[in-house]
């Protein structure tokens, strides 16, 4: 093994062989830790996300009510919560620690984070499966559950708050100790900002159960509902826009793993991420949008997250991470046309497969979603129907997940230092994985907007006193999101493969280069390589390259977002008078 | 330009490219547009979000809902009241495991004023086909002030969960001529 350990203070190095980085061994083992567990509640949440989607494809309707209602419940918790918080950890101590050449601080504080969110997690879970908090991921009072339930909660909640702490430690400790020069890497400052949006959720999330578990308790009489979704949703919410920043800073990531891409100009990218920081929290608001007991001036002010400064910030990043990847690959000599660069692109690489599916899934349908059922009025149009999940799969699970697979592959040879296995299925992953999303998300747009309620286990109402009549477009929206997830199952089930068989049998190896199947294209001789040596003949390639072809798409995305905007004010207007 | 892995140049704060800085113009446009159409069709659209609301507890609503039942009731349907209030009047009308109470008959074209709450948790009001839907919480009275444009008979479907019995708690609205 060629591992050059080195001691440092009581730390002890390696210097990757792929990127020259310097890794403090001990942020490697918690890296691996959270990303293990991250992996495992993937895997639970994944196996009921099959079993509640063949329930609601009504043609199956697999599960019994309580199973269903419970199963919703968990994988709620397990997807939202357990999965992709611990994936973030090992996002922090990556960003925090590893690509700052930094020592980890505190280490022995970094395990009880992580045995506190795995006991938090299982503890949601074992009162969950026992029947004991049939409430939803929500719960909301005055839905009861087993104060243990909450119990879980505040512990994971406490070890993820722990775990942010280090992560801003580490920076602090980084730069006294003069492991980096001037300002961090972009994608450290994206993580910081989701870090920063992390410790204001987490808060929220504590103000939320605490007072929860001492009403489960009897201790506290009375428990507002209208307060109690107001704080919720302060966790709730933000604890998405966490998985936001994250990914954001990981599609930067993946856009320079794949395609050597660089950052055009860190200005505008660490204001889009400023943005963030100071007005996301207001989309928390988004769930009270027809709840009484607010005000039409309060509700415009938080849902449009003051003027839509944070929807701005996403559509600057879905410029700029294109647009690097495109000036990147015009230096590299691809320059035919407007988007000679784009079929040129290392489709095969799973890492920018993964990169360009999960920006389209995230922007297209979740962001373009998000924004109109958000809007005041138009949420009376979608508020707890179908719509609403089949927006945030598209955001969450699409996106973020999708963004997270995508990067663990990485992951993988250069953390876990083990040569990734199946490539080809590596390869092929995020297109399976990407299409399912894709029905599921579509399938449940269509549904909802068709009334379909979320959280329900019968929409023919066989057994109610009462019918319900439902179109029969519905059933085919149904079937839409059936197909959906069992597609989208069997690519989580190829990333699950693909970890497995590479953390447990692949070889182990110091990595020569960061890509996996496809090292990023490049016409011989053009200015942009790192081969200097090589004559500069018949490339063609331009050394100061604008995103001619990025800023078409853009223009494209932002008629597709106006004509579903507008269409869904023509659909309220159809409405019944109402104030 | 640095790699975003990598600590940037000392001195990044430099000017943006010019079709990097168009676009953050077109998209802040954008944005501001967003913005307006709120206000704009709060001022001129028919349909907004109920914005009345007061508290109430719950087994007062509960009387004040009986009292109204009892005022015009015109028949039962599955054990459930069905009643008809004037046009223009105040109507009443509660969720609680598993049902809507009672069911209500209204007239096209008329506007009325539904004061709707809960008596045990948080319910959802789901209005099919016309897909409009309010939260409901026990504690607190929403009041919709609404006017049907059209005839028929609507589902009144709960799409909050409210526990084991979620997916029974249904009910009608019916609007006549």
């Amino acid at each position: 093994m060629a591992t050059r350990a080195l001691e440092w203070g009581r730390a002890q190095f390696r210097t990757c062989s792929a990127t020259g980085l310097q890794v403090d061994l001990a942020a490697e083992r918690l890296i691996k830790a959270n990303a293990v567990a991250a992996v495992l509640f993937l895997t639970l949440g994944g196996i009921l996300a099959l079993l509640i989607a063949l329930t609601r494809w009504q043609v199956i309707h697999l599960l019994p009510a309580d199973l269903f209602y419970r199963f919703v419940t968990a994988h709620g918790f397990n997807m939202l919560v357990a999965w992709i918080v611990f994936f973030e950890v090992a996002g922090l101590y990556l960003g925090g620690v590893v690509l700052l050449n930094a020592r980890q601080v505190a280490p022995r504080l970094g395990w009880l984070a992580w045995l506190l969110m795995v006991f938090g997690a299982v503890l949601v879970n074992v009162i969950v499966f026992l029947g004991k908090a049939d409430v939803m991921f929500t719960a909301y009072v005055p839905l009861k559950a087993d104060p243990l339930f909450y119990v879980g909660y505040i512990l994971f909640a406490v070890g993820a708050l722990i775990a942010v702490g280090i992560f801003f430690a580490s920076l602090v400790v980084a730069k006294l100790e003069g492991r980096y020069e001037g300002s961090v890497p972009l994608v450290t400052f994206g993580l910081a900002t989701a870090a920063t949006i992390a410790v204001y959720t987490l808060l929220s999330g504590a103000i939320t159960f605490v007072p929860a578990f001492f009403w489960s308790l009897g201790l506290l009489e009375n428990y507002d509902p209208g307060f109690y979704r107001n704080v919720f949703w302060g966790f709730g919410h933000p604890a998405q826009q966490i998985n936001l920043a994250a990914m954001v800073s990981i599609w930067y990531a993946l856009a320079a793993f794949t395609t050597g891409a660089q950052v055009l100009n860190e200005k505008v990218s660490r204001f889009a991420f400023i943005l963030y920081i100071l007005f996301i929290n207001l989309g928390a608001a988004h769930h009270l949008l027809t709840d009484p007991g607010y005000g039409f001036t309060w509700k415009v002010t938080n849902t449009s997250y003051a003027m839509y400064l944070a929807v701005l910030a996403s559509m600057i990043h879905a410029f700029t991470i294109p647009a690097s990847v495109e000036v990147s690959l015009r230096r590299r000599g691809f320059t035919r046309g407007l988007f000679g660069w784009l079929r040129s692109a290392p489709w095969r690489e799973p890492g920018f497969a993964a990169l360009a599916i999960s920006m389209l899934l995230f922007g297209w349908i979740g962001g373009v979603t998000g924004v109109v059922i958000g809007t005041e009025q138009l949420n009376m149009l979608a508020h707890n129907t179908l719509r609403v999940p089949g927006h945030f799969h598209a955001t969450v699970v699409g996106g973020t997940t999708l963004a997270f697979m995508g990067f663990t592959y990485y992951v993988i040879p250069l953390i876990f230092r083990r040569e990734l296995k199946l490539k080809r299925w590596a390869s092929l992953q995020p297109y399976v994985f990407g299409l399912g999303m894709l029905l599921v998300s579509v399938g449940m747009i269509a549904a909802g907007l068709q009334g379909v309620a979320r959280r329900h286990w019968d929409i023919t109402f066989a057994n109610a006193p009462f019918p319900a009549p439902i179109p029969g477009t519905v059933d085919l929206a149904l079937a839409v999101l059936g197909i959906g997830a069992l597609i989208s199952v069997v690519g989580g089930a190829m990333y699950i493969a693909v970890v497995l068989a590479s953390v447990l049998t692949g070889k182990r190896v110091e990595p020569k280069s960061v890509t996996l199947v496809q090292a990023p294209p490049e016409v011989a001789g053009s200015p942009g390589t790192e081969n200097p040596g090589a004559p500069a003949v018949g490339a063609g390639a331009e050394e100061h390259p604008e995103p001619r072809g990025t800023f078409v798409i853009v223009l494209v995305f932002l008629m597709f977002f106006a004509a579903y905007y507008l269409a869904n004010w023509w659909l309220l207007g159809r409405a019944w008078f109402i104030r | 330009m640095a790699s975003p892995l990598a600590p940037p140049e000392r001195v990044w704060w430099k000017p943006a490219g010019l079709l990097e800085k168009t676009w953050v113009r077109i998209a802040f446009v954008w944005c501001l547009f967003l913005t307006a159409m709120m206000p704009i069709w709060f001022l001129m659209g028919k349909q907004n979000v109920p914005g009345e609301s007061y508290r109430i507890d719950p087994p007062a609503f509960r009387e004040r809902v009986m009292a109204f039942v009892e005022q015009y009731r015109v028949g039962e349907e599955q054990g459930i009241p069905v009643v008809e209030p004037p046009p223009g009047s105040d109507v009443y009308l509660f969720g609680r495991m598993f049902q809507w109470y009672p069911i209500v008959k209204l007239k096209v074209g008329e506007t009325y004023r539904l004061h709707v709450s809960s008596l045990d948790v948080q319910h959802g009001f789901s209005l099919q086909p016309l897909n409009i839907n309010l939260q409901i919480l026990p504690g607190y009275v929403h009041v919709i002030t609404v006017t049907p444009t059209r005839a028929g008979e609507y589902s009144l479907v709960c799409n909050e969960y409210c526990g084991l019995g979620h997916h029974i708690m249904v009910s009608k609205l019916i609007v006549t001529e």
